[in-house]
């Protein structure tokens, strides 16, 4: 039947925008974010990203060609795109270019096209090459870097892009200049010694007024961008809400009981990768929950798990778990989480 | 000797069966515990696998010998206990002669047990065949399910440390070296790690799938030439 042939009814909804546009938006909502990281933090992130694209668009047409799908179209999407740049802004800046290659290809072969490609992959692609590389190169995935303002020196682009791929540094420079505790990490470490909470945040320069030095207006930058994403509706607020809600409420808690033990949730939201995960990552839409009320489940979900696996695991963030453990239990939100359908009453109960 | 099977039995088919038409690991996926957990290095994959086959070509025999005698309502538990007898002897025999693969497999070895690769060959074909073709059958499941673990093994322990053999001096003597595949490797753990487990096995039965569908497509292509040829016979001596 031809399109005009059928008859149209209200409500009409306008028409959805295609997937290379939401994928241009989030990437552009993605920029503050990078630059303020190049800002605090040097060019290692800019390499990072770069690598990652290339390696994502390697992986993504080499699967295409094999599965006999049209490749030029499908890369347009921009989906293994934005997939290659989300793991390289989880990535520790100055990664090995293998490093990266490992877990690109990871994210983009096995996590999803394997399951069958965009819209079909149960776990957000970035955040599982990211968890296989975790595992797998503990002590690559611990090197981050320190802060500009504290670091004596720093490589400049070419420098970054020759170190990951040779590992060489400059001559005046060592291992040790690029590569430093976080400040979740030392606040944990500190605090299992048996140092007060206050004395470290004293004894280290890393840390500043909200979190680390740097890490703060990172997260501020990626807050900026979430909000315009909200703000042109291409992300529904319910997870990022509940998310931060939910991680705030469970710090608050536990930071009234003993403040010099347990970190601030201020500091929680504005450390690590709280931002990004909120607003970038939970909200993936094929990987997360799809109902209202699911939604709201799902974020308080990663929100919780993100602060007790932050609070008392053994990894520097806990972002990447926390959404593919969320990502596994999605489905049975969704399925538990059914709105009522319009004029449909609940069945009184029948009275004893 | 009305019973046709102990005429003619087609041991060619028992025997491609087992290795790769309906391979217990690739095809029947049963017996994943054991193939998953020891799977990490070659040498404890393959002796997982040789202890497996002995049982359940004894439990085979076993089982194919007593079929008549077996009440058909309580023939489970009776298949239970004869491979547990069988894998009791195996665990002694490990334990005297071979202590330090022994220590390594650990509860694995009992474990062979409750494999229901083994009881599924029990119930499926040892109990319904006489014995000969049921020793075959159990030698040709026990190959192939060595093989997979074996084929996991390699896939595993290459990736996870660049070696292949590492400690075979404990299941087959002193003269055993390890192979180094990779110098300086500084080790992939997500191979040996389960979820390794899982994605190889995955792979491999993905490879598997790609064979079979290969060869379907050519034997098909291969019969309608042969219709073909017949018809263009019948229609050249039809003028007759």
């Amino acid at each position: 039947m031809e399109f005009s042939q059928l008859q149209h009814y209200s409500p009409h909804t306008p028409a959805q925008a295609s997937v290379s546009r939401v994928m241009l938006n989030v990437m552009l909502a993605l920029i503050p974010g990078i630059v303020v990281y190049i800002f605090f933090f040097g060019w290692g992130v800019l390499v990072n990203i770069v690598l990652a694209s290339i390696f994502a668009l390697l992986a993504e047409s080499l699967v295409l060609a094999v599965r006999k799908r049209p490749v030029f179209t499908t890369l347009l999407d921009g989906s293994a795109l934005l997939t290659g740049i989300l793991l390289a802004l989880a990535l520790p800046s100055h990664s090995a270019w293998w490093v990266i290659a490992v877990g690109v290809f990871f994210a983009i072969i096995i996590a999803k096209q394997l399951y069958g490609g965009l819209g079909l992959n149960p776990f957000n692609p970035a955040m599982t090459g990211y968890v296989v590389l975790l595992i797998s190169f503990p002590l690559e995935m611990t090197r981050w870097s320190p802060p500009l303002e504290l670091a004596e020196q720093s490589l400049s682009l070419i420098e970054a892009f020759r170190y990951s791929f040779s590992g060489y540094l400059p001559s005046s420079m060592d291992l040790d200049m690029i590569s430093l505790a976080t400040p979740l990490d030392i606040a944990r470490e500190r605090v299992d010694m048996g140092m007060k909470l206050s004395a470290v945040r004293s004894e280290f320069s890393i840390f500043s007024l909200l979190s680390g030095k740097g890490t703060e207006w990172i997260n501020v930058a990626f807050l900026a961008g979430g909000i315009w994403l909200l703000f042109i509706r291409l992300i529904d607020w319910r997870i990022p809400a509940s998310l931060l809600l939910a991680m705030g409420a469970a710090a608050g808690v536990f930071w009234l009981i003993n403040p010099e033990q347990y970190l601030s949730p201020l500091f929680h939201l504005f450390a690590g990768a709280t931002m990004l995960g909120a607003f970038f990552i939970a909200t993936d839409p094929v990987t997360a929950s799809t109902t209202p009320v699911g939604r709201l489940i799902f974020g308080a979900g990663c929100g919780l798990l993100i602060y007790i696996i932050r609070s008392g695991g053994g990894y520097p963030d806990g972002v990447a778990f926390a959404v593919l453990l969320m990502n596994l239990s999605a489905p049975l939100i969704d399925h538990f989480s059914q709105p009522r359908i319009t004029g449909y009453k609940k069945p009184e109960e029948p009275k004893p | 000797m009305n019973n046709p099977q102990l005429i003619n039995t087609n041991y060619s088919k028992i025997v491609q069966d087992g290795l790769w038409n309906n391979n217990p690991a690739l095809a029947q996926v049963l017996g994943l515990c054991p193939l998953l957990a020891v799977s990490g290095t070659v040498i404890n994959a393959l002796a997982l696998g040789v202890a497996t086959m002995l049982v359940l070509v004894a439990s085979n025999l076993a089982v194919s010998l007593l079929r008549q005698y077996i009440p058909n309502e309580i023939r489970i538990p009776i298949f239970v206990l004869i491979i547990a007898g069988f894998v009791t002897i195996v665990e002694h025999l490990m334990h005297a002669y071979l202590y330090n693969l022994y220590t390594v497999l650990g509860i694995f070895v009992p474990l062979i047990v409750t494999n229901c690769a083994i009881i599924g060959r029990a119930e499926g074909f040892a109990s319904k065949h006489s014995p000969m073709p049921s020793i075959i059958d159990g030698i040709s499941m026990g190959l192939g399910f060595t093989g997979v673990l074996v084929a996991l093994g390699v896939m595993r322990e290459i990736l996870a440390q660049g070696t292949l053999f590492a400690d075979a001096n404990i299941m087959l003597g002193q003269w055993a070296k390890t192979v180094t595949i990779f110098e300086d490797y500084d080790g992939f753990l997500l191979a040996a790690l389960p979820p390794g487990a899982f994605i190889g096995l995955g792979l491999l039965l993905a490879l598997k799938n790609v064979i079979d569908q290969n060869m379907r497509k050519r034997q098909s292509s291969r019969l309608t030439v042969e219709v073909l040829d017949s018809n263009a016979v019948a229609v050249i001596s039809q003028p007759d």
